[in-house]
Parts: structure tokens; sequence; C-alpha cells
């Protein structure tokens, strides 16, 4: 681990100021099915097309609870480490907006399905655990479309209904780097588990930002400020500093911070209040007479705890102590369980210090810049695989693989296929090398008497000379055993 | 007296029912004697008392997670007092 | 030819299975008494033209094996019925046509029956008069003065009537129970969670319950035969097999306990309900029946308890007529927020705003715990002094009602003095527990009177064979001149 500090304050000419930041973050089940009725959770549905009567709050219809939905939450309960609530009721959390039909969302309130837990991040300062306060299951709304009509809102209930975790951490974190780290944790995790695909543009993962600051030593938090709905990890950093900043100067100038909601203005790169929301907030929770009290066997819990797949945190460990690569290298390799995959797929036939570092390096500069998933690389673990083989074989030198690679990028084919199309098979028959030594050498007698007579460092030139006139191929150890016998002579 | 003529607009506001003026008054009479008729209630020492949870004598039962609903969007907008062929229409939300 | 006016829906179903009557011949006849009765205001929708068509259906391919076959039924329009306006009584849902069925009237149409028209009723089934309703009161085929009882006011007038020769009503606070007491009639409130809630329109989700109201026990448990079933589509829905009420309806309780609470004993009583009541205490003696005094301390919390926890779960249940996805919009108002206000202050009549409001209230930030909490607690203790009891005795005997019925008009400007007539029947809804209504006799001025044997969870049958015991020993006979016609 590095050895720097953390050092995120918000400095004004006499003060440090410390930010506190929560997070509730909304992540969507992976289920087929929403919560309490049989129509279909799929993105990108046309209008009004997965909307069941129970969606839609018609005369006299009732919910019913998708069993897989409270697996999923369990689970992920499970991979923050935290209690499983065995009694969790459902409440109704009342009020209207034309995307929510009934009038009232169906939560949970005060008896969460799941109760406090952790995450550890990995700083650039060390490790950095973060609370989680609850975690609990609640439904979407639909979506008001305001741009296609001048005069009305339009909706769309296709995700009314969804399953929603909501996920509340304590107030742990103390900066933007932080939360960014936390919720790619949290993505992660929950990727992991298969229990939300963390999609942020298809809005399967939201989060409102409690924000507030206080003096560097004091120990009672500010009063804090709510920014809801931001729906990019660039934006809820934005959206911190921004805040903070906000606060800071409110509290110098000798004001108080009001509690309340506010939104982030992308563009202006500022939060502004929402009065509009704040007015008459009363929610009414009540237990949801529709429903039972959800009651979960241990045996249950236990038999999902026991089949969990490994997370994050162990399968790190394990590489770390498997392995013999650093905890930074360990992270990178399980920041997604495509990769770590990916990883382990190729090391299956092939030696893992190449492979790791081909991953990190050559393969991981050819996603990004082509933006794409590890899930859809060009080069498929198998062929990634065989090409580090060859390579350990001294097949061909570490030149030529990348030369390979870059061939077997835009075509996808597999190495030695290319290598043979392109002639690029290391030289290592000896005879034929001594030739092409011999040769160099004989062009070069000036330079071999200067190297006779002290000049060592001509070696790499001889080296290099050699290898351009085997166009790269020439096997560099027999070149240096040949090479070294004849510069003896 | 347990709520008066300003709760009640006030309660009316969170209940989005709107009040003709003329029968504020007589509302606020019957809401009044409503709430002193159920504080009846205060006369029994409940702290001890745990709430129930639910009259139906049995746990939470669970569904499948099947699709076997929707694609029925005919049915779900042909209520409606204002749509188009793919939404319901509201009157313009400003947030 | 027999005169249906007089007979029962089991002998209907006898002379159908015996090809006395068809099917259609028993709708033209219902069509006819619906025509000729209009001023009792019972039907909110007719749907004579589909009726007939059923009945031409069942007559055309006759399956005998069903309990209710080619029988045709008027229900309370709190049920969606596919296809046929259902409006809960209110102008909020005047035009809303359902798509859908509910899970007990398709259980009527599986058994055989055809749908009449539908039952005019308190609006969102919130009241005890049948004063409520947009489409105007219903009048008791007793005395055109009196108020046939609410909420299913409708049905219970109709079934009196003989508009229909059974009915179906809901009971959230005795509004099965009290309607019958009021009109001389038979009505059971089950089991919470013996009926399907899916598909009835919601008013206090934890206490309403569908349930029979009919001429006698033995059509009641004919037609509690006929609704009952495990529904998954509605999660509070119990999960037990179907139960033969009528085929096991035995007159033999001989030593069975009875309870009586005396708790019921209330203030002010009419001295006829005093008697009505050791009346019935007498006729189970003399069956071999052993009397029991019991205590249900908690009695007198009941209604104030109802009046929290009815009117909170309404709010949340009522919240979604808004004007958006069915029903009335109001078109008044420049905003979202306006459009709601009104639509909602338009639609609703001033018992649904009051007990809206109410139940706003006592869930609000501030009270919840001294008004919804509470009464959540008490509704515990009321629910523990009938288990109590039911260690002791089989069922409990009451009145049904503090009063016979009552003129119109006469409770509609004191909203407690209404209340109070549930007096009697809201502890059940309150505990879940199954009820019964049976008449057992008239007042001097020839109003029905009725009593209630309530019995312990899921035992309705031993409450319908008491209750059989109790009728065939009263004789209460019922004579109306039509006078309506």
């Amino acid at each position: 681990m590095s050895k720097e500090k953390f050092d995120y304050f918000i400095k004004t000419e006499n003060n440090y100021w410390e930010v506190i930041i929560g997070l509730e973050v909304h992540a969507q089940v992976i289920s087929n099915s929403k919560l309490f009725s049989g129509s279909s959770t799929k993105f990108g549905g046309k209008p009004n097309t997965q909307v069941s009567l129970v969606d839609s709050a018609f005369p006299g219809m009732l919910p019913v609870i998708n069993k897989y939905c409270i697996e999923q939450a369990i689970k992920t309960g499970l991979g923050l480490n935290a209690k499983i609530n065995l009694l969790s009721i459902f409440d109704r959390k009342n009020y209207f907006y034309a995307d929510l039909p009934a009038g009232y969302q169906i939560s949970q309130y005060k008896n969460p399905i799941v109760g406090e837990g952790s995450v550890t991040l990995d700083m650039p300062y060390g490790t950095k655990r973060v609370g989680i306060e609850r975690l609990h299951l609640e439904q979407d709304a639909g979506k008001s479309i305001h741009d296609l009509n001048p005069d009305n809102t339009y909706i769309d209930l296709n995700r009314s209904g969804v399953a929603l975790m909501e996920i509340v951490s304590k107030p742990d974190l103390r900066s933007p780097e932080e939360v960014n780290s936390y919720i790619k944790k949290l993505r992660t995790i929950m990727r992991y588990l298969g229990t939300c695909d963390g999609n942020m543009q298809e809005g399967s993962l939201r989060a409102d930002v409690n924000v507030s600051v206080r003096k560097k030593g004091e120990k009672k938090f500010g009063t804090r400020c709510e920014i809801k709905n931001v729906n990019s990890i660039r934006f809820m950093e934005m959206a911190i500093e921004s805040e903070a900043k906000r606060q800071v100067e409110i509290l110098e100038s000798g004001k108080k911070i009001n509690q309340e909601t506010r939104l982030f203005d992308t563009k202006k790169n500022e939060t502004r209040s929402m009065r509009s929301k704040e007015e008459a907030h009363d929610y009414r929770y009540f237990p949801d007479p529709d429903l039972l009290p959800l009651q979960i066997e241990q045996s249950f819990v236990d038999n999902l705890k026991k089949n969990l797949p490994e997370l994050p945190d162990q399968k790190k460990d394990r590489f770390i102590k498997d392995f013999k690569i650093s905890p930074y290298e360990a992270n990178v390799l399980v920041s997604d369980n495509n990769i770590s995959q990916y990883f382990e797929d190729v090391i299956k036939n092939s030696d893992v210090k190449l492979a790791k570092n081909w991953i990190i390096v050559e393969l991981f500069a050819v996603l990004n810049k082509k933006n794409i998933d590890i899930k859809n690389s060009p080069v498929s673990s198998k062929n990634l695989a065989n090409l580090i083989n060859l390579i350990s074989s001294g097949e061909i030198s570490g030149k030529i693989a990348k030369q390979v690679f870059e061939l077997m990028v835009n075509t996808g084919d597999e190495p030695s296929k290319i290598i043979k199309e392109k002639g690029l098979k290391q030289q290592s028959d000896p005879k034929e090398l001594e030739k092409i030594v011999k040769k160099v050498l004989d062009k070069n007698t000036d330079k071999v008497q200067q190297f006779k007579s002290g000049k060592e460092k001509l070696y790499g030139f001889f080296v290099g000379e050699i290898m351009k006139a085997s166009s790269g191929k020439a096997n560099p150890k027999l070149v240096n055993d040949i090479l070294k016998k004849e510069l003896k002579k | 007296m347990p709520i008066d003529k300003n709760q009640v607009k006030k309660v009316a506001k969170l209940s989005r029912i709107s009040l003709e003026d003329n029968k504020i008054d007589s509302l606020s009479r019957d809401l009044d004697s409503i709430l002193t008729f159920v504080e009846k209630l205060n006369e029994l020492d409940t702290k001890e008392i745990k709430t129930l949870k639910s009259i139906a004598d049995k746990t939470l039962e669970a569904r499948n997670d099947i699709v076997d609903d929707g694609k029925i969007k005919n049915d779900i907008l042909k209520n409606s007092p204002e749509k188009n062929e793919d939404f319901f229409i509201v009157p313009k939300v400003i947030e | 030819m027999v005169d249906l006016n007089n007979i029962s829906l089991t002998e209907i179903v006898k002379l159908v299975k015996l090809k006395k009557v068809s099917s259609l011949e028993l709708t033209n006849h219902y069509i006819k008494n619906i025509e000729k009765g209009k001023k009792l205001n019972c039907f909110i929708t007719t749907c004579f033209d589909e009726t007939i068509k059923n009945s031409k259906t069942f007559d055309a391919k006759k399956n005998y094996d069903t309990l209710l076959p080619g029988i045709p039924i008027a229900v309370k329009d709190l049920f969606c019925t596919k296809d046929v306006k259902t409006t809960a009584g209110s102008k909020i849902l005047e035009n809303f046509v359902p798509t859908y069925e509910s899970t007990v009237t398709s259980n009527l149409w599986k058994e055989g029956a055809v749908l009449l028209g539908k039952l005019n009723c308190d609006e969102f089934a919130m009241g005890s008069s049948n004063e409520t309703s947009f489409f105007g009161k219903v009048i008791n085929p007793i005395e055109k003065n009196l108020v046939p009882g609410g909420s299913s006011g409708g049905s219970s007038s109709a079934l009196a009537a003989s508009f229909t020769p059974a009915t179906i009503g809901t009971d959230t606070g005795g509004s099965i129970r009290q309607p019958a007491s009021f009109t001389g009639t038979v009505g059971l409130k089950p089991t919470y969670g013996l009926c399907s809630r899916w598909g009835i329109v919601a008013f206090a989700s934890s206490l309403d319950q569908a349930g029979p109201m009919t001429k006698n026990v033995e059509d009641c448990a004919l037609m509690l035969e006929a609704i009952s079933s495990y529904d998954k589509k509605d999660s509070t829905s119990i999960n037990k097999k179907k139960e033969n009420y009528s085929k096991n309806l035995n007159k033999n309780i001989k030593g069975m306990k009875i309870g009586i609470p005396k708790e019921y004993r209330v203030d002010n009583m009419p001295k006829e309900i005093e008697q009505l009541w050791s009346k019935g205490i007498d006729i189970l003696k003399k069956s071999g029946v052993k009397i029991i005094d019991i205590s249900l301390p908690h009695t007198k919390y009941a209604l104030p308890t109802y009046y929290i926890v009815a009117p909170a779960e309404a709010s949340s249940n009522l919240a979604r007529y808004d004007g958006v996805k069915f029903g009335y919009r109001s078109n008044k108002g420049k905003n979202l927020i306006e459009m709601y206000e009104n639509t909602r202050g338009e639609g609703f009549g001033d018992e649904v705003k009051r007990r809206v409001l109410i139940g706003t209230y006592v869930l609000s930030s501030g009270y919840y715990d001294a008004y919804y909490l509470k009464a959540q607690k008490v509704r515990k203790l009321i629910k523990k002094d009938f288990d109590n009891s039911f260690k002791k005795v089989d069922a409990i005997l009451t009145p049904s009602t503090p009063s016979s019925a009552f003129k119109i008009g006469e409770k509609t400007s004191d909203p407690i003095s209404m209340y109070l007539n549930d007096i009697f029947t809201v502890p059940v809804n309150l505990a879940g527990l199954p009820a019964i209504s049976l008449p057992a006799g008239q007042d001097s001025k020839g109003r029905p009177l009725g009593l209630q044997l309530i019995s312990n969870s899921l035992d309705e049958q031993r409450m319908l064979n008491i209750a059989f015991a109790i009728e065939s020993e009263i004789k209460f006979k019922q004579n109306l001149n039509r006078w309506w016609e």
C-alpha cells in the first residue's frame, strides 16, 4: 500500500472542513418479474406493455411477493456481511405522484429484511470500513415523461413495481473518492452475487447522497442535505464537492444550513433546493394490510449462504496468497467478476506472472481504447493462454508476441495461426543463427575490435543488429550463447 | 378539542381533497367529534402490549419468479380519463 | 307454478335440477320483479341482455353438477365484474368498467350462476344505512321510510324483496350482518381470509370480507360453499380445503357450549332486543346447549379502535382514485396537484371524505403512535378476549344490532350516532372471526330483529349448525305485501 495519507478537506482561510457523506443506494434487483406482480422487468420495453393490473393499482388488486426477490435481498445482505432479519414487515409509504399508481409505495420502514453490515474499501491510504445501516426491499415507481408534449406529462408504468434494494450506509464516507470507491465496491459485490447489474445508465443503480460538513476535529455532525437521484459516479463526486463547498460558505458566513432535499444540476455543477417536493412531506408509513409479515427460516438463509459465490474480498486474498501477486494487482483483477474469471481461465494452462501482466497491461489498454467489456474481448482467454505458452516455450519472443497480440485483437484469430501465416515463428536453429551472427560480426569488424579492447557496451548493438537481420525472430537466448562464443574467438 | 379548522385544511391538503369553504366548519366539527370519540382508547394503558402484526393467522406466501402478466396495454389504458395510444396523460408536472 | 318469491335458493336449485323451472324462466321472473321495484333503488347497474343470454346458454347445455345451476344472482357493486360497470357507489368510479372478474364472483359463475346486476351500497362501503351512495339511498322493503342498513343495503333490500334469490355483500364492520338484521334476512361474515379479496374494491384491507346474504341458513351454507376458496392472488387468503357446508348442515347441537358476553348488554338497549336475546338463549337451552356467561372486557373499545384502523387503511386504499388511470377526473385545476384535489374533492362524498381525512390524520407524523399504534394494540386485546372465550365456549350469542332499522335521514346528521349502530358487529371484524346474523323476531312496529352468532376462526360449519338449529325453532316469518310494485 502506498504511504499516502487521507487528505480531503474543504480548506478555507481559517479552517479545515471535514465532509461527512452517507449514501442511500437504490439497486434494481435482478429478477424476471416484478416484486409483487408477474409482469416483466426487462429494460426498454414499449410504454405500458410491462404493466399488470396490480402495477397500475386497479381497484381490488393485491400484491403477492416474488420469492426470488427475497432471496436476492438476503444474498446481497450476506455479501455485505449483514444481519438477516428473519422477520421483516412491508409498509406503505403514502404520497401522491403521477407515476405512483396506488398513491403509496410498498417499502420496508421499521423492520427491514437486512440489518447492519459493512463494506471494506481499498483506499491509497489503507483499507477503510464503511458501515451499512440497513437494506430493504421496495417497489420502483413508473416514469413521468415531460418532454413529449408541452402541456402534459405522459406516464409509463413499465418500471412501476420493479424490485429495488435500498442500501443505506452509515455516515462513514469522507470524500468523493471514497464515495467513488464505495459505489464501485457495492456494485462489484452485487455483480458477483448476480443480484444487481449495476448499470447506472439504465437506472439500475441510483443514489441519494447525504452531505454535511464539520470543522476538522469536531465530534458533532452538522445539518445534512440530501441530494436526490444522482445517476453517475462522476456526478456524485461533483455534487458532493459543490454541495460541501456551498455548506462551508453558508457556515463561514455565520448562517445555518437548512435540512432539505436538493437536486444536482449537472450543467451548472451546483445543487439547488427542491422545495416543491418538500412541501407537506408526511409519508404516513404503516404496515401494508394486504401483506403479512415476512418470516424467513434460518435454514433458508444458511442454504443461501452455503451457495454464495466467492466474493471479491475473498477472491483477492486468495489471488494474493496463491498467485503471489500484489494487492494492487489483485484488486484490479477482482474488481469485476468477468475479469477475474478471464484471469482464472487464462492461468488454468499458462504462466501466472505473464498472464497477469498481459491482462493488466496489454489487454486492458486495448479494451479501454476500444471501450469494450472483457466479456466481449476480441482475444479470448484461451487464445491469450496459447500466446503466453508460446512465449514461455520460447517459440516466440516477447517482442514478436506483441505483434501477434495486435493481430489477434484485429482478427480474433488464434496465435499459432497468425504466427504461421505471417512467418513470425522464432528462429531457433543454431546453425542458421550462427550464420546470421557471423554475418553481422563480419560486417562490423571495427566494432568487434573496439568491443574486444574493452568497449563492452557494444554488446547490445550486436544483439540489436542480429535481431534486425532475423526480422526479430531470432531466439534471444540462443543468440546470446552464440554471440558470446563468437566474440571470444 | 383534538382537531381545529387549520389542521383539517392541512390534512385535506395531505389527502389531496379540495374542500368547499362552506363545508369546512361542519366537517371540522364532525372530525373533532370522531376524534374525541376514538380517544376513549386513552383510558387503556397499552405500554406493555405488542402491536398486532396481522389479523390473518398465517405467514407470507411467495410466488415464483415467473413472467405471467403484463402485455395488456389496452386494458391498462382503457378506463383512463385521458390517454393516447401508449401513455396515461396528466396535466404538466413541474419539477 | 310455485311462488318463486316465497321459496329458498335451495328449493329453487332443486326445481332447476328437477327441470321444473329453467334458468331463463328464473331470470325473467327476477327481471320482472326488479323492474316493478325500481322505487327501492336497489340496483346501480342491470345487465339483463347478458343475463338472458347467459341463462339461455345454460339452458341449452345444462350442467347440474354445480351448486348454483343457472341461478340468476345480483351482487353488491363492490365486486369487480368483467365488462360490467363497477362503481362502489361512488361518483369517482361512475364509469369504471373492469376488464377483470373478482375471485368471489367468478366462483359464483363457475358454480353455474349468472349475473343479474350490481347492487347499490354505501360509497366505498362506508356507511350503515345505504344513504351515502352517489346513486341515491336504498329503501327497505319492510317499510318505505326505513333504511335497509349498510353498507350492503342494496343487497339486503334486493334479497328481502326477491329481486335476487340470494346475494353477496362485503362486511368490514357489520356491512353484511346489520343490513341482514334490518331486512329479516340471513347474513354471514366469514373468517378473515376464507373468501378471496381479489377484485373487491377495498375499503379496509385487514377487515374486509365478502360473504353471503340469503333467505335462510341452508342457503347461506350453500352460498358460502360456492364463494369461499383459497386464492394465491390474495396473500391473506387461507390455504385450506373447500368445505361442504350445505351437505354437512346439522341441527343437532346438543352438548355444545354457548357464551353470553355481559358487555353486550349496553345502556339504552331496547327491551325488545333484550327479549329477543333471551328468546335465543331459551331456544339454545332447549336444544341441549350449555349456556355460559363470559366476558369480553374490551368490547367498549372496539368501535373507537375500528374508527381508527378502518379509516387509516381506507385513506391509503383510496389514494389510487386520483383521476389518472381510471374513474372520474375533474377538468378544473392548472396543474397535477390541483387536478388531484378537485378530482377527489368532487368525486368523493362527505362520508368518504370524513373517513379519508380521519385516516390521514391518525397516520400522520406526530399522531401515529397516539392513534394508529394504540388502536393496533387494543385490537390485539380485543382479539385476545375472544381467544380466551373460545377456550370455554363453541360460539357466542349476541344481538346483531342495538336497534331495529331506523328511519331514513334519522342519523345522517350525526356520524357518531350512525357509527354506534355497528357496536355489536365491529368486534368480530377486528378479531378476524366469522359471525352470522339471523332473523329472530320483530319489534312492536313489525321491524325485523336479528341475533348474531360468533364462532372461532374457520369454525363456520359449527356456527351454521347452531344457526340452523335456532332458525328451525324460531320459525321467523316475514310476509311482505310488495307495496312497492
